[in-house]
């Protein structure tokens, strides 16, 4: 059983980081991406082989390497954990992570900063298998800040370019507010349970079942504002639609298909003190409804290609979130499995899309490409097909899960599903949208944008540029539109394959599966005592009677409801396809005139509610103001500054006076020191307080 | 004859007084060392009269060291001396200020 060594999982891309990051400029490319192929690809087969054994281990599989603080109430050490959830997550990081760095080769080749970039992506890597592995709450936290730092990096890739350094900043201070959140967790756990072990903490909670609600709600609220700074939820996701400023394999990797899903996993892997706190349940349930409703409006009118996609992220974070809420951690993962496949196959093919136009992100100026680029755009279209929830896709499976779950859950009911549904209808028209705009119509691309020698427009900016020149080679075509080349596509189509297929593990008995994922999940997501609903906890509360501790959740299977919840679901999905269809294909003049028949409400969705404007009135202008003139000019520069001021002119004074004595004459030393000695004698004789003693016995 | 002890402290006190005034007063090297050694004199009598009154030898001993010390310091001092009168080609205490700010 020792010979797992889960340690070279992570520590393999942190060797291609130092690797690359030292010495990359130095390297010529090849050498470079393949350094950061095969650190990636390593521990993708290192994981592989821990998939193979891992029938015969005995789980949890933990894995002590050293102390890392101990002291006489309180220890934590670098430990690694092994199970269920853990191999998932394992499998997603890994895989997806190589195949996108595979992309990346061919999608970055022309790019300055090569080495610097894959030096990044490896450190992301090694930083999320940390948090991924971690088995105590403190070494997650090591995962989770530095998970935030590769993507503050590669969000501001092109540091050249004003709005991608705001936008990593704007990502790296509100995760910090959600840090914030995780780390006060953190003090609370330590204070009550004595340890940050996941194990130690599930086990003290198994042991003590009439422990409900109180310090458990505070700490499992405390993890929610974190999970919602990182897997941007209401009321911090606002720095996901900005972080598109990265490159678009980042977008893939980090922001769709691995970090931002960190938030699901934590509320997933603690979810022992999720099912005592009935309140943070629902609160998890209502964010997770409210965002992807809220997200998934605001994707309807984007024209921006990518940004479509990030709120289409977040809104299927939202049902993860919305899972996790309805105590359905099975399902939560199950999505954030299938959605890691399509959407990283959403934003590559994007990236390929991108690529093909010479770096044109506005989705008003394409169409009709599927001609030109026809592997990108089946890619695409099984990734579409997916989202929206089509049988037999990935997405179809664990979406319909997620609504089951929710519609029987205590904590949901039928009007979170109902939220779900309509929310699955929307999805399905903006992304058909989004395809439509895309693929089918005629080209709308200004010839002078896509002319591969062509002086480039001014509106593009330097990485539009730098790709625009990267046709160069490639055989020119109408526009100068070109399919990509076979780096990039390898990937597209195994993610494809796996947006097909992936949800085949996990088909409920109500369609005739037998819902294996589920059941492979069932050690880690099994309840600890049961999610009593909010309602029955605070009745119990208040008319004194013991509070339900309910019986591990015997899932009522109702497969006659259960089919009757995945046909409203696909019905939805079906008639969000067709109203793209009639908007954007065969009335494709309509879209315009409904904008603008109702422009109060399409310029509130256009400009995505005010919200970011909101939050830089209400809590960013404040703290501003609060700074420059309190912080700053008040307290900085008068108590700090004036008090060292004060401090410096006395010493100055006084020197300036006392520097007369040092009058380098001689007879004047002379002088001082005899007064100095008649003043000694005086004090001596006439004392006072003090004596000095002249040594007379 | 039985002189007080009185006395002898008396003069010693005239002695060490004059020595600081000279010190204090003179411009001229060589004076300055002297009245220096008229100090240091002044102390050793001061020595050599408690001596007697207790009947004690330490304060003879003492009065031993001073001299060495005062002996070697002469050397020193009229080395140091020497040093400046041939850098500045004066003895004028009042004109040896390099340190001066």
């Amino acid at each position: 059983m020792n010979g797992l060594h889960l340690w070279l999982i992570p520590i393999l891309p942190l060797a291609g980081f130092l690797l690359n990051g030292l010495l990359g400029h130095r390297l010529p490319k090849a050498l470079v991406s393949t350094n950061a192929l095969l650190f990636t690809a390593a521990p993708f087969l290192l994981v592989l082989h821990v998939y193979t054994s891992f029938s015969a281990l005995s789980l949890p599989y933990i894995e002590r390497h050293s102390a890392w603080i101990a002291t006489s109430a309180f220890h934590a050490d670098f430990a690694f954990a092994l199970d269920q959830l853990t191999l998932v997550m394992l499998l997603i990081v890994t895989g997806v992570g190589f195949l996108i760095h595979v992309y990346s080769v061919g999608y970055m080749a022309h790019e300055e900063g090569y080495w610097r970039f894959f030096a990044y992506l490896n450190l992301f890597m090694f930083f999320m298998l940390t948090l991924v592995l971690a088995e105590n709450f403190l070494l997650m936290f090591v995962g989770w800040e530095g998970v935030g730092l590769a993507s503050y990096l590669l969000i501001g890739f092109y540091f050249k370019k004003h709005s991608a350094v705001r936008a990593g900043i704007k990502a790296f201070v509100v995760n910090r507010i959600g840090d914030f959140g995780f780390l006060l967790a953190m003090f609370l756990l330590i204070i009550h349970f004595g340890t940050l072990s996941f194990s130690e903490v599930t086990s003290q909670i198994a042991q003590h079942p009439d422990w409900h609600g109180g310090v458990l709600t505070a700490i499992a609220l405390l993890l929610v504002l974190g999970a919602t700074g990182k897997s941007a939820q209401i009321p911090l996701y606002i720095w996901l639609p900005d972080a598109m400023e990265g490159p678009t394999p980042v977008s893939a990797l980090i922001h769709a298909a691995t970090m931002v899903t960190a938030g699901v996993y934590m509320v997933v892997r603690t979810h022992a003190l999720f099912d005592r706190a009935p309140l943070a349940l629902t609160v998890v349930a209502v964010i997770g409804a409210a965002t992807a409703f809220f997200a998934a409006t605001v994707g309807i009118v984007q024209t921006d290609i990518k940004r479509v996609l990030a709120y289409s992220t977040i809104s299927q974070l939202g049902y993860m979130f919305l899972a996790c809420g309805a105590a359905a951690y099975s399902a939560a993962i199950f999505h954030l499995l299938t959605h890691a496949f399509f959407k990283a196959l959403l934003f590559l093919a994007a990236g390929s899309v991108i690529h093909a136009v010479g770096g044109e992100q506005d989705m008003r100026l394409m169409g009709g490409l599927r001609r030109y680029i026809p592997v990108t755009f089946w890619t695409m279209t099984m990734a579409v097909f997916a989202i929206s929830g089509f049988p037999p896709f990935a997405g179809f499976f664990s979406k319909d899960e997620i609504l089951a779950e929710v519609f029987r859950s205590p904590n949901g009911g039928p009007l979170l599903w109902t939220v779900g549904v309509v929310t699955a209808a929307i999805t399905s028209f903006y992304m058909f949208r989004l395809w439509y705009l895309t693929f089918f119509g005629r080209l709308r691309l200004p010839s002078e944008a896509a002319a591969p020698h062509g002086a480039p427009p001014a509106a593009l900016d330097d990485q539009l540029v730098a790709t625009a020149h990267s046709i160069d080679g490639h055989p020119a075509q109408a526009h100068g539109i070109h399919e990509s080349p076979w780096s990039m596509l390898l990937p597209l189509v195994l993610l494809a394959f796996l947006s097909f297929t992936g949800g085949w593990i996990g088909i409920p008995h109500a369609l005739g599966g037998s819902d294996r994922f589920a059941h492979f999940l069932d050690p880690v997501t099994h309840g600890t005592g049961v999610p009593a609903s909010f309602e029955q906890v605070s009745i119990a509360m208040r008319t004194g009677a013991p509070i339900p501790t309910t019986e591990p959740p015997t899932k009522p299977e109702d497969p006659q409801t259960e089919r009757v919840l995945t046909g409203c679901s696909v019905l939805a999905a079906l008639l969000g396809w067709l109203l793209a269809d009639t908007l954007y294909r065969r009335k494709p003049q309509l879209p315009a005139r409904m904008a603008a028949s109702s422009r109060m409400l399409y310029g509130l969705v256009l400009n995505k509610y005010w919200i970011d404007e909101v939050y830089a009135f209400l809590v960013v202008k404040p703290i501003l103001v609060i700074s420059r003139y309190i912080l700053w000019g008040g307290f900085d520069r008068g108590v700090v500054g004036g008090g060292n001021r004060v401090l410096a002119g006395a010493a100055q004074g006084a020197g300036s006076v006392l520097r007369r004595i040092q009058s380098g004459n001689i007879r004047s030393y002379a002088g001082w020191l005899a007064i100095g000695a008649a003043a000694i004698l005086l004090l001596s004789f006439f004392g006072f307080g003090t004596h000095i003693h002249m040594g007379v016995r | 004859m039985f002189v007080p002890i009185a006395y002898y402290l008396v003069l010693s006190a005239i002695l060490f007084t004059i020595g600081v005034a000279a010190f204090l007063i003179k411009r001229n090297i060589i004076t300055v060392f002297m009245s220096i050694e008229l100090m240091l004199n002044a102390v050793n009598l001061t020595f050599v009269a408690f001596a007697h009154q207790w009947h004690q030898v330490s304060g003879q001993i003492f009065v031993f060291f001073v001299m060495v010390v005062a002996a070697a310091e002469a050397a020193v001092g009229l080395a140091i001396i020497i040093a400046i009168f041939r850098a500045r080609s004066t003895l004028n205490v009042d004109q040896v200020n390099l340190m001066k700010l």
